[in-house]
């Protein structure tokens, strides 16, 4: 039973159109990260559901209830701004106790849940400074607590740790994955970063320009990506799009790859699509991931599915837990990702390994998957 | 009371300095002489002003000019001095700033956080409105007063003064809140607050400085406005200026220039006292926006 239900959702500013038929449906306690590049309509879906935007056409609803004409604050939601949004004026514990006393709660109760969430969030020795008086970190905190004391059906965020440095990120990105799993709440969470999205995500939405690309778990996006640009979006390095032909050998389906030498290299498919049997002949993109390249010495396990390959390496940039090596391939340089210990220098020429049993093909001029 | 030391951009030497202080120094004499004639004069003799210097010092002092000015001397027919005409002028200021403040941070706020469709149009209207003359909206407004049987009454000064100062605070007010983050607003909202809770609890006590920097406007404006007072009063609600007119233009015989000077010092005296008690606010909500922090 879907607990958020986003019906064929249009949005316009005057003649901009900004959201484009969305359709999404997420479980009760699903994590729903919205991602997609700047502009493409994230916070306007998010602030629709919130309620601070009306709809131009389509619906929304909430646990069975159709909401677009309801107030923001009777949707029973909470939100965490990007800016974080603190009343300037107020301390840390008015801000976190004015939507209680919007809401009439005695002032008793509201100190009560106040101080628990306080807690809960470690932001007790706060609770009389200013937004001004915090540091970033805190202010996101600060900003969390608001939307606790609510107890919402659906907690709403935008952005919520785009203002933080990259180790203070790492760390609320946990916090806030350890926090959805204790309280099961269901989750909208806006992001343009595909690390939050891979690593938050029940349910993973990938917008562009208003169009909703794919919705699906984060496996779903990452290994079967609807087209190329969630291929391209999603991951990082992204996934290697090289153009190749679609051809048959031996009865089996290969993807050929012009060299630069001239020769073809070939790589058999493994559980080719029925869609991908009208391509043969014909011009494809291959996807490959760059973990599916690596110059790894054959594993008996699934060799059957790896196939050796012969490629000249450009650079090699190790990050520590591995190396990324930039190979030419179809005429493309792409990225593989090799164990940190590899011996693989730039300028040579190396054997590799590609397990094809991830890779997928899209139609080059639609640009959708195979 | 953190006292930050003054940070300066250039460093300047021991000339340039002696320098600008020099030039600061003329232009502060410039200023400040004609209010130190009238300061002497006001607490000298008649004779004395007559037969000396307008510089020098007052041989012998007296409070006579003061005293005068303020309740005994002749404003038109009665001789009440100006003390009525003050309390006039308070009873016309007070509310037509709390008024046009208040009704210029509403529009500021609805221009900038409840936008709607022409709203630009209507704040363009609005400015236009700060740059129409005076004499225009003469016969017009007096129409209109006496068309709300209010024409020379203090409450019809007090109109008049709203709405002529309105564009004014809408201008100071729409500028601020266009700064105000939107997104409290929109917290605010699913906080549950209403249109004017958010107003007041959340804008309002962020608007210090603006409101300073309206009040001290609007507030030497009115006070100092004598069209509209000479246009729309009567005996009996007109203005200070109007007064202080009177009591110069009018007095028949003999010139007191002393009574004349105590009573345009006791006219300019709420601007001052306006100026001295908000003006650092004043700098300091000009200032406001243009840096962060
Ligand atoms: N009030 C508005 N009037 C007109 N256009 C708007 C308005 N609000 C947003 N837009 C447009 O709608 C589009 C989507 O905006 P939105 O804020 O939803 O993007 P976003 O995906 O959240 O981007 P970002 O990652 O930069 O936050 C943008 O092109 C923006 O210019
Ligand atoms: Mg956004």
């Amino acid at each position: 039973m879907s607990f958020l239900v986003v019906n064929d959702l249009e949005k316009r500013f005057g003649a901009v159109e900004v959201l484009k038929g969305i359709d999404i449906s997420v479980p009760r306690g699903g994590f729903l990260v919205l991602v997609g590049p700047s502009g493409c309509g994230k916070s306007t879906l998010l602030n629709t559901i919130a309620g601070l935007e009306t709809v131009t056409a389509g619906e929304i609803l909430i646990d069975g209830v159709r909401v677009n004409e309801l107030h923001p604050s009777k949707r029973d939601i909470a939100m965490v701004f990007q800016s974080y949004a603190l009343y300037p004026n107020m301390n840390v514990a008015k801000n976190m106790s004015f939507g209680m006393e919007m809401r009439g709660v005695p002032k008793a109760e509201r100190q009560q849940v106040v101080a628990r969430v306080a807690a809960m969030l470690q932001i007790e020795d706060l609770l009389h400074r200013k937004p001004s008086q915090l540091s970033g970190g805190q202010r996101q905190r600060v900003a969390m607590g608001r939307a606790l004391v609510r107890d919402p059906k659906i907690f709403l965020f935008d952005e919520p740790l785009s203002n933080l440095d990259a180790k203070l990120r790492v760390e609320m990105r946990t916090e806030i994955q350890k926090l959805h799993q204790r309280l099961g709440t269901t989750v909208v969470y806006v992001t343009h970063d595909q690390i939050e999205a891979m690593t938050l995500a029940t349910v993973i939405a990938v917008l562009k320009d208003g169009v909703l690309q794919q919705v699906g778990s984060p496996a779903e996006i990452y290994n079967t990506p609807a087209n190329i640009f969630v291929a391209d979006f999603m991951g990082s390095p992204s996934m290697n799009l090289v153009p190749a032909r679609l051809d048959r050998a031996n009865g089996a389906l290969v993807v050929s790859l012009k060299r630069a030498d001239g020769s073809t290299t070939m790589l058999p498919l493994h559980e080719p699509s029925a869609a991908a049997e009208a391509f043969i002949g014909r011009e494809v993109i291959l996807g490959l991931r760059p973990e599916s390249i690596d110059d790894a010495p054959v594993a008996d396990a699934d060799g059957a599915q790896r196939h050796p390959l012969e490629a000249h390496v450009e650079v090699t940039q190790p990050t520590g837990a591995d190396t990324l090596a930039m190979i030419r391939l179809g005429g493309r340089e792409v990225v593989a990702r090799l164990r940190a210990e590899t011996g693989a220098r730039a300028g040579e020429r190396r054997r590799f390994m590609v397990d094809m049993s991830k890779a997928v093909l899209f139609d080059p001029e639609t640009e959708e998957r195979l | 009371m953190a006292a930050n030391p003054i940070e300066t951009a250039v460093r300047t030497g021991r000339l340039t300095r002696a320098l600008i202080y020099a030039a600061l120094l003329v232009f502060a004499v410039y200023y400040l002489l004609p209010l130190f004639v009238m300061m002497v004069n006001s607490f000298k003799e008649l004779d004395e002003i007559r037969g000396g210097n307008m510089l020098a010092l007052p041989e012998l002092v007296t409070l006579a000019p003061w005293i005068k000015a303020w309740n005994q001397a002749q404003i038109g027919v009665q001789p009440t001095g100006l003390a009525p005409y003050f309390l006039n002028s308070i009873k016309m200021v007070v509310p037509a700033v709390v008024i046009s403040t208040l009704l210029g941070a509403l529009n500021g706020y609805v221009l900038t956080k409840w936008r709607f469709r022409g709203d630009t149009l209507v704040f363009a209207l609005m400015l236009f409105a700060c740059f129409i003359p005076f004499q225009i909206v003469l016969i017009p407004m007096a129409r209109v007063l006496g068309f709300l049987g209010i024409a020379g009454t203090t409450w019809g000064l007090v109109l008049v003064h709203v709405v002529y100062g309105l564009g004014f605070t809408t201008l100071f007010f729409r500028n601020y809140y266009a700064a105000f983050p939107t997104e409290l607003v929109k917290a605010a909202q699913i906080d549950g607050a209403s249109f004017l809770r958010i107003f007041y609890r959340i804008l309002l006590p962020s608007s210090g400085p603006i409101i300073v920097v309206t009040v001290i406007w609007q507030f030497t404006n009115i006070w100092n406005d004598f069209l509209f007072g000479a246009s729309f009063s009567d005996f009996d609600s007109q203005p200070m200026t109007v007064a202080l007119n009177n009591l110069v233009s009018s007095s028949t015989g003999v010139k007191e220039y002393n009574v004349h000077f105590a009573g345009a010092i006791l006219a300019a005296i709420p601007t001052l006292l306006v100026y001295i008690v908000a003006g650092r606010y004043f700098v300091r909500g000009l200032m406001a926006g243009a840096v962060k922090g």
